[in-house]
Parts: C-alpha cells; sequence; structure tokens
C-alpha cells in the first residue's frame, strides 16, 4: 500500500470518528465516496498503470474503501441510535395526566333497572309492551275487577282528571290492553310509570312498576312460583331464599305477595327489614276469572299469571339506595354513582 | 286492626308463643305489620288496699297510707295522689320495684316520713301516656296478687294488616276463628244468652229502603245507671285495641264491634222524637255529626231518622243531638245489617272513615245481628243495669245476601296448584273453615259461611285450599312457554340505543315528575293550555307537562344551586296535549346542557357550550337512523329568537326544536348561564332508513375548493340545497368548510368556502368537465344569491 493512501484512510477513519451528526457523516462520505472524493480519485489513477500492476493496487484500494465504508455503516447505526434516543427522550410525557375529549356520563338507575328486569324476561321471549300514562277508570280499575266504590279502591290514591280519567295506578292496565288486542298465547313485559297520591319519606307521587303476565291453555300456579324464583335469582345474582304469602289483588286469584330474604342483613334482621328478615318485592298471582271475562279470553281453555314489582324498591335493594326521594331530585352526585 | 294476643286466646290457644303465633298469621294472609307489648317493662308492683290513712305532718298534700300488700304487716308508703282513701285498691311498687324508664323504688324518706314503696298511676305503670291521680283497681281485686298478672299486662298487641276481602278477621272472633284452622283445633265462641225482657216498650222501625238494609233490630234499654262506670277489664281490652274508654255505653257498642264485628250504635231514646225510619237522605238535608262535623247529605246517602230529623248515616256515624251521654238513662240500641254496596265510598265521599263503615263496606256477617244485639244488651245491663224490652226486628229475608254453593272441579285444582291434593285433605279443608261440602262426580260444592263475602267462584275456593295447604308447599315449575321467532324490525331504532349515545357523549340521563308547575310551564310553554289535575299533591306539580324542558329546567337548577357549573341532562317519556279536545300522550326526547362545553382538562382550552355543540349532538342521533333532518331558524317562545332551530323531516313534518333557552328566561329562572334544549318527537326520530347497496366506483374522486361572497341572510342549508337542486350527476358531495367574515369581506356580507367531490362511475373524469360542473353550479349560486367568487 503507497504511503498516501494510507494517509488518506487514517485521515477518513479519523473524520469519521468526529463526525457528530448524520449530515456531518454524510459530508465525510461524499469527501471519500463522492463523484471527487479521494478514495474514488485514487481509483482513477489504475487507467494510468501496466494492467498487471492495476489488479494489485486496485486491491489495495478497495480494501481500504471497504475499510472505510464499513466504518461509516457503524458510525451510522451509531448516529441513528442516538439520534432516535434523543428523540424519544425529548418526546416522553407524563402519562399519568388525564385524557382529552368528553366525559361519559350515564342512565338513571331506574332505567337500568329496567334493562336489566326486561332483558331477563326477554331471554325467554316476553315481549316489552308500553302503555298510555293517562288511563280510563274502565282498563285502571273496571277491566281489572275493581268495581267502584270497591274498598281495594282504597288501596290505590288515585290522581283524577275527571270522574272516568285517571293517572294509571299501576301498569295492570296494559295487560288488559294487550289481551283485548292480542290473542293468547301471551308473554308480555309492560314496565313504565305510574302513579298515586302519596308523597312522604316512603311515597313519591310518582314511581315505575313492570307488568308481567304469561296466558297459555296450561299455566299454573307452580309455574308462577318458578319464574318468579327464577327471576328474583338472576335479578339479585345470588341464591336467595324467597317465599310466598297469601295476599288478596282483585285481578288476581289466588293471589301472592313475594318476599325475598333481606339482602342488607342476609335474613338476620335489620332496619330495612324491620327485624323480619325478609323484604316484600312484589305481588303476584293467577289472573282472575273475571279479568278474562271482561277482555273475552275463555278462561276455561286458557289461564294465566300476572305479577307487578316496584323498579325502584328493587334498584334500592340492589345498590343499597336509603332514599326513595333520591330518584327524582336528579342530583348529579347521585346519578353519577351508577355511571 | 289492632288485637290483644291474650284476648284472642280467650278463644283459641294453640300451643305456639307469639313469634309462631305471628307468623302462622302472617303465612296465612292475615299480615302481622307489628306487636308491641301491652304495658312497659317493670316489676314488683302488687294489688294493695289502703288501710289507713292521715295527713303529712309536714306537707299538706301529702298523706300517709297504711297499705295492706298481703304480707303480715303493712307498709307505711307516702302517697301525693288527689285520690287516695281509705279502701281503694291501688297497685303498689315494693322496695326493689322497677318502673319503666329503669326507676328503682327504694326506702326512703318524704319530708322526714318513712315511706316503703310507691302507690302508681297508670302513667307510672307505663300503660297509659297520661293519667290523673292513682290508678283505681276494682273492689275485689286480689290484694298481693301481682299486677301484671292481675291485668294480664304480658300481653302483646298483635297489629294486623287486613286486605280488603277478609271482613271476616275484622274481630277477635274473626282472627281466632282463623287461628282455630290453622292449628286444626277447636275454638269457644263467646257464649251469649238473652237477656230477660222486663218491659214491654218498643220504638217503630220503619225501613224504607230493605235493599240497602235488609235487616234492622232494636231494642230500648231503660233505667240504665249514668253513673256506671266501665270495668277496667273493658277499658284494658278497649285499649289494647287501640280505642279510647269513652263511658260504658259507648264502650260497649265497641267492645262488641271488636268482639264480633257486628257495629251497634247507642241512641239517647229521651232524645228521639217519635219513631225510628231506615230512609234515603232528603236533598240537601242537613246532620251534624258525632265528632261535631256538621255535613250536607247526598240523596244517595241512607240514614236513621226519627219523624223529624236524621239522626245517623247508617253503617258509618251517628249524630251528635241524639248521642248518649253522662245523662243517658234509656237507650235504643240499634244493630243492623246494611249491605256493602250501600255503605261502599259513602264514607269516603263525605271524608270520613270510621270502625262501622270499615266493616260494613266489607260485609258484616248478616246472620251476627240477633246475637251481637244479646251481647251488647248483656252487658250494659251487667255494667250500667237497666231493663231490657222486646227486640223489634224488621227483616227483608230476601235481601239478606244468599250464600250459594260454589262447585269446584277437582280436575281444576290440580291444573291451577300445578299439584293434586287428596279428596280427604280438601274436603277437610272447607270443613274447618266452616264450609258446607257435598261430593260430586267431579268434584264437590262448598257453600260458605255467612261471614265469607269473599267465596263466590271456584277460583276463590282454590286460593283457600291454596291458603291452608300453605303457599310455600305447593310446587315451583318451569312453565312450559311457546314461543314464535322475533321480529327484527330495522326501520325503527331501539330508543335504547339513542340513550346509549347520549350517555356516551356527556348526557346523564334524568327522570322528572310528568306533573309540574303549573306558573313555571305557562313561562316555558304558554300557547299549551296543559291536563290539569282534580287533585294534585301540591300546586308545584298541579298539570300535565306539556314539554320535557320544565323537568329539566328545575333538575338543572337543583344542580346549579349545588355548586355544579357544567350540567348535561336528558329525558325521555310522554307529553301530555290536548288536541282537537283529544288527549294526547306523546313519547318525547328531550336534553339540556349549561356549562363548558367539555370538562375541564389540562391540555384544552376551556369553552363555554354553544349551539353547535348541542346540534352536534343532535346531529349524531340522526345519523344513527341515516334519515334526513332540516334545520330551519324559527322562534320558539321559550327559545333566544336568534339561535333557534325547528327540526323537520322531509316530509316537512316538526320533529323538534333546538335552541338557547330565552335570556329572560334564563334570568327569571334564575340561571346564571347560557342554558341551550333540545326536544324530539320520539316515533319521528326513530324511524330509520334500511340500506340500499349502491355499487363503488373504480374511477378516481376528486376535490375542488370555490370560496363564494352572499348576504348575511343567506343560509348554509339554503345553498347546500342549490348545488344538489343542480341535480349534477357527478357530483357526490358538496360541503361548506368554512365562514369568514371581517377584512376584505363587505359588512353584511360574509364568505363562504365550499368543497365539492365529483366522482363518475364509468371514466376518470376530465378537468374540463370538472370545470364546467363548478361553473354551472357557480352560475346558479349567482343567479339565486347573488354570489360572487371570492379571488
Amino acid at each position: 500500500m503507497s504511503a498516501t493512501l494510507e494517509e488518506i484512510l487514517a485521515q477518513s477513519l479519523q473524520e469519521l470518528a468526529q463526525a457528530e451528526d448524520l449530515a456531518q457523516l454524510d459530508q465525510v462520505r461524499v469527501n471519500y465516496l463522492g463523484k471527487k472524493g479521494l478514495f474514488t480519485n485514487q481509483m482513477k489513477t489504475l487507467g494510468s498503470l501496466e494492467p498487471e500492476q492495476r489488479r494489485a493496487v486496485g486491491q489495495v484500494i478497495n480494501d481500504a474503501k471497504d475499510q472505510f465504508q464499513a466504518q461509516l455503516e457503524a458510525k451510522k447505526s451509531a448516529l441513528d441510535l442516538a439520534a432516535l434516543a434523543a428523540r424519544l427522550a425529548s418526546e416522553s410525557i407524563d402519562v399519568t395526566l388525564p385524557g382529552r375529549g368528553r366525559a361519559i356520563a350515564g342512565l338513571h338507575p331506574v332505567t337500568t333497572t329496567l334493562r336489566r328486569i326486561n332483558k331477563i324476561f326477554a331471554s325467554v321471549g316476553f315481549n316489552v309492551v308500553e302503555g298510555p300514562e293517562i288511563e280510563d277508570d274502565y282498563h285502571n280499575f273496571g277491566a281489572l275487577n275493581i268495581p267502584a266504590h270497591h274498598p281495594a279502591r282504597a288501596m290505590h290514591d288515585t290522581f283524577y282528571f275527571d270522574a272516568h280519567t285517571v293517572l294509571r295506578t299501576h301498569t295492570s292496565p296494559v295487560q288488559i290492553r294487550v289481551m283485548e288486542s292480542e290473542a293468547p298465547p301471551l308473554k308480555v313485559i309492560a314496565p313504565g310509570r305510574v302513579y298515586r297520591c302519596d308523597s312522604d319519606i316512603t311515597h313519591t307521587p310518582m314511581f315505575h312498576q313492570v307488568e308481567g303476565f304469561l296466558v297459555d291453555t296450561d299455566v299454573s300456579f307452580a309455574d308462577l312460583k318458578g319464574v318468579v324464583y327464577e327471576f328474583l335469582r338472576a335479578f339479585f345474582e345470588k341464591d336467595i331464599q324467597v317465599r310466598f304469602r297469601p295476599s288478596y289483588f282483585p285481578f288476581t286469584e289466588p293471589s301472592a305477595e313475594v318476599d325475598i330474604e333481606c339482602v342488607m342483613c342476609n335474613g338476620e334482621g335489620c332496619r330495612v327489614c324491620s327485624q323480619t328478615g325478609w323484604l316484600e318485592v312484589m305481588g303476584c298471582g293467577m289472573i282472575h276469572p273475571e279479568v278474562f271475562k271482561a277482555v273475552n279470553i275463555d278462561s276455561e281453555r286458557y289461564n294465566g299469571f300476572a305479577f307487578g314489582m316496584g323498579v325502584e324498591r328493587l334498584a334500592m335493594l340492589r345498590y343499597g339506595i336509603n332514599d326513595l326521594r333520591l330518584f327524582f331530585e336528579n342530583d348529579l352526585k347521585f346519578l353519577e354513582q351508577f355511571n | 286492626m289492632q288485637i290483644s294476643e291474650a284476648w284472642l286466646r280467650n278463644y283459641v290457644n294453640p300451643a305456639i308463643n307469639t313469634e309462631e303465633l305471628v307468623a302462622q298469621l302472617t303465612m296465612a294472609g292475615l299480615e302481622v305489620d307489628s306487636v308491641q307489648a301491652a304495658a312497659a317493662d317493670f316489676s314488683g308492683v302488687v294489688i294493695g288496699e289502703v288501710m289507713a290513712m292521715e295527713k303529712h305532718p309536714d306537707a299538706d298534700r301529702l298523706r300517709v297510707c297504711q297499705v295492706n300488700v298481703g304480707a303480715p304487716e303493712l307498709l307505711q308508703i307516702v302517697c301525693g295522689a288527689s285520690n287516695v282513701r281509705v279502701g281503694l285498691k291501688i297497685p303498689a311498687a315494693l322496695i326493689g320495684a322497677v318502673l319503666p324508664g329503669d326507676f328503682k323504688i327504694k326506702k326512703s324518706k318524704l319530708r322526714g316520713v318513712e315511706s316503703s314503696g310507691m302507690l302508681c298511676s297508670e302513667k307510672e305503670l307505663g300503660i297509659a301516656t297520661d293519667s290523673q291521680g292513682l290508678m283505681e283497681l276494682a273492689a275485689d281485686a286480689p290484694v298481693g296478687k301481682d299486677i301484671r298478672e292481675y291485668l294480664s299486662l304480658d300481653d302483646k298487641l298483635i297489629e294486623v294488616d287486613l286486605t280488603p276481602n277478609r271482613a271476616d278477621c275484622l274481630s277477635v272472633e274473626g282472627i281466632a276463628r282463623e287461628v282455630a284452622v290453622l292449628n286444626g283445633i277447636d275454638m269457644q265462641p263467646t257464649a251469649i244468652e238473652a237477656v230477660a225482657i222486663s218491659h214491654a216498650d218498643t220504638l217503630s222501625v220503619t225501613v224504607q229502603e230493605p235493599a240497602a238494609c235488609p235487616r234492622y233490630l232494636g231494642r230500648l234499654l231503660k233505667n240504665v245507671n249514668p253513673e256506671a262506670v266501665t270495668p277496667l277489664w273493658m277499658q284494658e281490652r278497649l285499649r289494647r285495641s287501640g280505642l279510647r274508654s269513652l263511658g260504658p255505653l259507648v264502650d260497649v257498642t265497641n267492645y262488641v264491634l271488636l268482639e264480633l264485628g257486628q257495629p251497634l250504635h247507642a241512641f239517647d231514646a229521651g232524645k228521639l222524637q217519635g219513631g225510628i225510619t231506615v230512609r234515603l237522605a232528603k236533598d240537601e238535608e242537613a246532620i251534624v255529626l258525632l265528632n261535631g262535623q256538621s255535613i250536607r247529605l247526598e240523596t244517595d246517602t241512607l240514614v236513621i231518622a226519627d219523624d223529624q230529623n236524621a239522626l245517623a248515616i247508617a253503617g258509618v256515624m251517628g249524630g251528635n243531638g241524639t248521642a248518649v251521654s253522662d245523662t243517658t238513662r234509656n237507650v235504643f240500641l240499634e244493630c243492623a245489617f246494611f249491605t256493602p254496596q250501600q255503605i261502599a265510598g259513602k264514607a269516603r265521599k263525605y271524608g270520613l272513615h270510621t270502625d262501622s263503615s270499615h266493616r260494613f263496606e266489607r260485609g258484616v256477617d248478616a246472620t251476627l245481628q240477633h246475637r251481637a244485639i244479646e251481647r251488647a244488651s248483656q252487658l250494659i245491663i251487667s255494667i250500667a243495669g237497666g231493663e231490657a224490652g222486646p227486640i223489634v226486628d224488621v227483616t227483608e229475608q230476601a235481601a239478606l245476601p244468599q250464600r250459594n254453593a260454589v262447585a269446584l272441579r277437582k280436575q281444576r285444582v290440580e291444573k291451577i296448584l300445578g299439584m293434586a291434593l287428596p279428596d280427604e285433605l280438601i274436603v277437610s279443608i272447607f270443613q274447618r273453615l266452616g264450609m258446607a261440602v257435598t261430593t260430586q262426580t267431579d268434584g264437590w260444592l262448598v257453600t260458605p259461611p255467612g261471614c265469607r263475602f269473599d267465596i263466590a267462584i271456584e277460583a276463590d275456593l282454590i286460593e283457600e285450599l291454596a291458603r291452608i295447604y300453605g303457599y310455600n308447599n305447593l310446587p315451583s315449575t318451569q312453565p312450559m312457554m311457546r314461543s314464535s321467532l322475533a321480529q327484527a324490525s330495522e326501520a325503527v331504532i331501539n330508543l335504547d340505543r339513542i340513550k346509549d349515545l347520549l350517555v356516551d357523549r356527556g348526557y346523564q340521563e334524568a327522570i322528572t315528575y310528568s306533573f309540574v308547575d303549573e306558573d313555571i310551564q305557562k313561562t316555558i310553554a304558554p300557547d299549551c293550555e296543559p291536563i290539569r289535575l282534580k287533585n294534585p299533591i301540591s300546586s308545584e306539580l298541579s298539570v300535565m307537562r306539556t314539554t320535557l324542558w320544565c323537568g329539566l329546567l328545575k333538575a338543572a337548577l337543583h344542580n346549579t344551586n349545588r355548586q355544579q357549573t357544567r350540567v348535561r341532562l336528558f329525558e325521555t317519556g310522554l307529553r301530555f296535549i290536548k288536541s282537537n279536545g283529544e288527549t294526547v300522550q306523546q313519547k318525547m326526547l328531550a336534553g339540556l346542557a349549561l356549562g363548558a362545553a367539555s370538562p375541564e382538562q389540562w391540555a384544552e382550552n376551556s369553552r363555554k357550550v354553544d349551539f353547535f355543540d348541542i346540534k352536534a349532538d343532535v346531529e349524531a342521533m340522526f345519523a344513527l337512523t341515516g334519515c334526513p333532518v332540516a334545520f330551519a331558524p324559527a322562534e320558539q317562545i321559550a327559545l333566544h329568537p336568534g339561535q333557534t332551530a325547528q327540526l323537520l323531516t322531509d316530509d316537512g313534518e316538526i320533529i323538534g326544536w333546538l335552541g338557547m333557552l330565552h335570556p329572560n328566561l334564563e334570568k327569571q329562572l334564575g340561571f346564571d348561564s347560557q342554558v341551550f334544549l333540545f326536544e324530539l318527537d320520539q316515533n319521528l326520530l326513530l324511524n330509520k332508513k334500511i340500506a340500499k347497496f349502491k355499487p363503488l366506483s373504480k374511477y378516481p374522486s376528486v376535490r375542488r375548493d370555490l370560496a363564494i361572497i352572499v348576504k348575511e341572510a343567506v343560509t348554509a342549508d339554503a345553498i347546500i340545497a342549490s348545488i344538489h337542486a343542480n341535480n349534477e350527476a357527478n357530483l357526490q358531495d358538496a360541503l361548506i368548510f368554512d365562514v369568514y367574515r371581517g377584512k376584505g369581506i363587505d359588512e353584511g356580507h360574509k364568505s363562504m368556502a365550499l368543497s365539492f367531490n365529483l366522482q363518475n362511475d364509468t371514466q376518470t373524469l376530465t378537468d374540463t368537465e370538472i370545470d364546467a360542473i363548478l361553473n354551472r353550479v357557480l352560475e346558479t349560486l349567482t343567479k339565486e344569491f347573488n354570489a360572487k367568487l371570492r379571488d
């Protein structure tokens, strides 16, 4: 190797080592390998040599070039890595700061509860039907076997518009409306607002109920018990104790109240269950023959069961809410707890 | 109804404790609401007799008594009560006694005189909340006996919440009957014998309305002792049933009502003029009732009258004028059967509710009247003496309730209950319930007793079987349910999807009352006549809402008054309006937003919510349905006239409104920031367009932009509509991407930047074709709006 080439190589390697960034590195590359680069110039001198010398000298120059090239690549990788590291460092953020954009809100706990109830019954083919809230007294009372002046009317503190128009006191009129217009078999859930002229710490003048009923040729009280058991266990997601007590509703016979083991104290007895260990959660029964008569369904051929439950009551038990009135104040601090 | 357990156990005494008894009643459908002790806890109190008494040497009001408590020695007890006297029997608390409130009796000195105990009042024993002087016990009270035992104070008061069908249980005998059935044992009814007739005087009784009053019994009792006092045992039973003692005559009628369930009325015979007539009230006839209330009667009301006046509202309440008092010597006792149909609703109509009306409207046993009037006579005579006359009996047999046999099919029992019950069990249950049973080929004929008004059809009998057998002993099964495949309607979007969208866009769901404050609604929707409740719970909840905004605004205020600065709420539900005289219950969806556009965030500049934020939320809902909707500038009384849009369907139907609450209302209602509102008709909102496929073009699309200058009044919608009206086949889409006012644009004008997306299905568009399209569009805009191309 000639002294000149050696010097060029040494010089080039030193320049490579000194390059501080990719731009400088590229400049070094051009200086040695560019069209007028020092290695390029060396190669141009080969033309003036004897052919037999040409091969040997060429080999030497190429070796030097390869050496430079290898260093160049190594240096480039190093600089790339350094540049990336610098970029990453400069772009690093506090990932614990909150994200940008809109907050998601939530549904009212009554809606959430209704959706769960509907979903449980929809899973076995119950249809959701709604009805009017301003009702005539025939659908709210008469057709449900509650004639005028019947003492059972005193159980419903009714809001009136005139002698024959009321705010529905329960969702049972939907049962009548469906049976008037559709033939059995029927499997229906009727959720909605109901109204009672009563307001104190445990009553609001408006609340929600879900009415459910099943009409077919062969439905028994045992079936009613089975469906109610299954529903309550599905709703509370717990193998809860359930009991049926004889009760009275003019539109069912036999009628029952359903109690569950108190979910607050697991039946031990507490303030919520008045120390009884039981909580009343719904009323139910076999649809009264008079009701079938009112809607022209043959009660010899068909029978059925119906049940009704208070949605706020179920929501209170499910979520441990202790004041009914909170449901209708719409305080964000209350509502947001259920988001 | 509240009853004393001890009294009940006089009739039937099963070997179960109170807790078991209460559970049994509840599980048989006689729900027990509460159980209370008859008296507070105390001990060490016995019956004492005052044997001697002298004045305290140093205190005028105190007496020093020598009291016999059944011990060898008399006790010296100092007493301050005014009714203390020699020979009086009283409760005496001995040394070591503990009175209610953990009050311990110790040997003490009162003004220097030793006292070894205390003579007690009812209040001190926790039997009454108030009392005057010592409790006076009967002369035959056994000295030395524990007072708790003597008065059976270790008694429980059981409050039974009876359903309206169980009128038969509105008496101690009635509940005893039920307890006997449940325990399979017999009950001992009160033995009642007819009293001796000692004079022949009667009052004439005329029943003008036998259908309403099928039976009326009357009896004259003469020369009762007005000074007589109700015996303690009766006072106690009344007290434990929640009734006050009001003198022997009234007490006896109340006692028989509690004991047998038959309401009676005692008239002061000295105040009656002539005979008794049971008739309907005359028009506007007046009566002053026992409670002092003055009432104008309606002509459908049955009254008991003498020859002059209405004396009582039949089966509801007696009048003041002929009431018995502490001077009454002659009593006319009434014991009638009024039909439930006659009494139902009458008490309520006059704002009255009495023990009597409660029983008659549910049904009193029509076979009970003779027994009851003899019982009352017997009790009055034993307490206050007097002479009984014969009973006047006016009965219309045909009008009395009949107890028809009800057929029960065996197969029906199994079908309804889901299990077969053994024949013997069925028969035995009915017989225990006092029903007559005859066997038939496929079942039985069952006749209920007179006290049961709730057994009319087969289902009633099946309920009785289930009730006595025990609901919890019946099986529980899963019904076989026939199913058909459900519809999956795609043309209507589920409201739940819309609700979820709003929730995801930051709206909290609210539920507000359907009735609202009339004044507030009038300011928001003055043109809409609301539907008014006849009996609202308060003036703030007196009319049905004609818009959901009333409730949402109130809910928003509730929150802004509690330091919430950003509120977004929505609600779904009915609004109630009158349309051509008809009530329309329309499903609506409404929303409200106030405060910052987005929650406070470290990297975002805070900005107040504005019209276009809310509009985007509304547009998002329509984006779900795919249905076009137009936002037309409009005016709405509750909204800012310059920031109100009416939403219209393609057919021009009004879907709803969107806008800023009018600044006047904002101030009037008490908001301190702008409020944005929308309200939509759910039915129109939820229509969904079913997708229809269109082949994709293989050729490139081209975007071209254009800025035009138009007058302020030209709306964005008008420009886009006019572009679309050109029907350019290759114009896929046109949108406004910028609006500019200010430098370079004349006052009253604005620049609108439009972008056009062009594409052809069969070829790549050439520049010439594109220019031609844009030129035609510009020409139209120039013609229609005098638009100028911006340089």
